[in-house]
């Protein structure tokens, strides 16, 4: 299938990591990658410049739908808080007709206009509704058995639950843990995977942001978790790379990798770390790749 | 069918002051509450049980408790939607965020304490009217979400924030302080927005977005949260990490098209901050040696000329 690639702000800047290991991962996993049609696509916002004006975080998001839609293939996210802030501004703009055609008018100038068809997709749901699990499970050269990962989602993936379709699609509510146990893994469950992570206020409260990144990881390595995967980059950045911070601020060893989605379907995939930069994380993942049990 | 309540325990009282869960299995109708559960718990199996309730149809907002794990009010969660995860059980546990008394019940005094430091009462100002103050009726339908908080404390009780600062206002408090903001009637808004901009306001939510998905009441409080921001921000003050984040944020979207990593961080911190400067050297350092730093030369996206146009109409706008 082809899709229309957003990568978002953070895989084109601090997380170049993620950025690779999705374009390997998606060549194994049959996943055509459109990198031209969304390469004149904004930030979505991320919820921040919505603060200070909800109708342009609107515009800019209706013109990355219009421009997706001119495409013909549908839009693939690889950050959570980029689906999230999508998937609210979509719903804004379909359930009131005289807004997008407002919004339309300020699009008119460029050529573009949002028909409203746009489904902005993460890689997770992809491979969960799209691929289908079993279709990973046929790709797999690598399980990964014996590997204890505990999911952290991002919140932007998990609420609000209308405005992502979770009714409609109800396996998005586990659909990380679907992954991790079909690429052979062993879930961890813990409270903190649908919490927030605390970069939002990484900021405006480091203190809070943290004591969020402690209690997290924490709870997660004493549960057993030999590392932690999730969808989303700014969760990734400030467990990742907040987490020296934690440990001292907790006064303990944490040491907890903080794998991205893609990196942890590419062990599995057969791609090596190197390639998916994981020798470039801030906690390292050389004790993880040494000790893991790979079997074909 | 038959459903097993594994609720919290705990009484300071009796010998053993250990929080544990206690289960209890009884044959239920599936479209019942759970609160019709936790009554018949107490009524015909173990008298101990300590819940509060009252009105039985979410208007009271007295018996807001976690189920499996997030808040609702027990009186409006039927027994099978809370099904359907875990088999035929049922967690509950107390509101979460505020000392526990007994069982089910929590003190709501750090609650009321954080509704009253909003002030939520009128402050006109100017001479008295002869009769009520009036408010237009237009004037007040924004309101209508945020006034149908019935302060059950279910938005308390799941906020990310204050599970790690109590100093937070939090989002029942701070969603009363926008219904007052918001009201006509009221003169007082320079005020608030000046307790809003402190410490423990409105930039500490971290827009995790928990109270939004647990309020029964749809009140949105972090919307709230939002809506106070952009007013804290217009009002003028914009001499805050908060701010100068969301200011910084928006130029580097207006400017190339996508967010400027390295600028925002340093522009929210404040440059002439020398402490936060400072602090950053360890994070960079290490961020160096693991070569993950955003590109040197911050490049626009191609055609930001079209953002760039996007802005300047819709800002005229506002």
């Amino acid at each position: 299938m082809k899709y229309a690639f957003y990568p978002g702000c953070v895989s084109r800047g601090a997380c170049p990591e993620l950025y690779s290991a999705t374009i390997e991962v998606c060549r194994i996993l049959d996943i055509e990658l459109d990198e031209e049609s969304l390469k004149g696509a904004s930030c979505t916002g991320a919820g921040v410049l919505q603060e200070k004006n909800l109708r342009l975080g609107d515009t800019l998001n209706a013109r990355t739908f219009a421009m997706a839609e001119k495409s013909g293939n549908p839009l693939m996210t690889i950050c959570s808080t980029c689906q999230g802030v999508m998937s609210q501004a979509n719903e804004r703009l379909l359930a009131d007709p005289e807004y997008l055609a407002s919004i339309n008018e300020d699009l008119k100038e460029e050529g573009l206009e949002y028909k409203g068809t746009a489904d902005p997709k993460h890689l997770l749901w992809i491979i969960a509704e799209d691929l289908g699990i079993d279709f990973l499970e046929s790709k797999i050269v690598n399980k990964l058995n014996g590997l204890k990962l505990a999911p952290f989602y991002g919140c932007y993936i998990v609420r609000p639950t209308k405005a992502l379709g979770f009714a409609e699609n109800p396996g998005r509510k586990q659909a990380l843990e679907m992954v991790i146990e079909s690429v052979g893994g062993e879930v961890v469950d813990f409270p903190g995977k649908t919490l927030c992570c605390g970069f939002p206020i990484l900021t405006i409260n480091p203190e809070n942001s943290v004591n969020m990144v402690a209690n997290h990881t924490i709870d997660a390595k004493d549960r057993g978790a030999d590392a932690m995967v999730t969808p989303c980059p700014l969760c990734h950045l400030n467990l990742d790379g907040y987490q020296p911070n934690a440990a001292s601020a907790r006064k303990r060893e944490i040491d907890l990798p903080i794998i991205h989605l893609p990196q942890l379907l590419g062990l599995a995939l057969g791609i090596s770390p190197e390639k998916m930069r994981l020798n470039k994380h801030i906690v390292s993942t050389k004790k993880l790749l040494s000790e893991l049990v790979i079997s074909p | 069918m038959e459903v097993k309540f594994n609720v919290r325990r705990y009484d300071p009282e009796s010998t053993d002051t250990v929080a544990h869960f206690q289960e209890y299995q009884m044959d239920m109708d599936a479209s019942s509450t759970v609160l019709d559960g936790l009554i018949r718990i107490r009524e015909e199996i173990d008298g101990t049980l300590s819940l509060r309730c009252s009105c039985r149809s979410a208007i009271c907002g007295s018996c807001a408790v976690k189920v499996n794990g997030e808040a609702g009010l027990a009186c409006n969660t039927k027994i099978v939607d809370s099904l359907s995860e875990n088999g035929n059980t049922i967690t509950v546990e107390p509101a979460g965020n505020l000392p526990v008394i007994k069982d089910l019940v929590v003190d709501f005094q750090p609650f009321w304490e954080k509704i009253r430091a909003v002030e939520p009462w009128l402050q006109p100002e100017g001479e008295e009217p002869e009769t009520e103050y009036l408010a237009p009726d237009e004037d007040m339908l924004h309101l209508a979400g945020v006034v149908s908080c019935i302060l059950c404390g279910a938005c308390v009780s799941d906020c990310t924030v204050m599970e790690v600062d109590s100093n937070f206002l939090g989002p029942a408090a701070l969603a009363k302080s926008y219904r007052f903001v918001g009201d006509p009637r009221d003169d007082s808004a320079q005020q608030r927005f000046k307790t809003l901009n402190e410490s423990g306001g409105v930039w500490d939510c971290t827009r995790c977005m928990k109270c939004v998905e647990v309020c029964p009441k749809g009140v949105a409080p972090m919307d709230r949260i939002m809506a106070l921001r952009e007013q804290v921000m217009e009002s003028g003050y914009t001499n805050t990490n908060g701010a100068r984040h969301a200011n910084e944020f928006t130029n580097s979207v207006k400017h190339s098209g996508w967010l400027d990593e390295k600028k925002l961080v340093i522009k929210s911190f404040g440059i002439f901050n020398i402490k936060a400067m400072i602090g950053l050297i360890p994070l960079v350092i290490r961020s160096q040696r693991a070569g993950k730093v955003p590109p040197i030369f911050h490049k626009s996206i191609p055609g930001v000329e079209n953002v760039r146009r996007i802005f300047e109409k819709v800002e005229t706008k506002k």
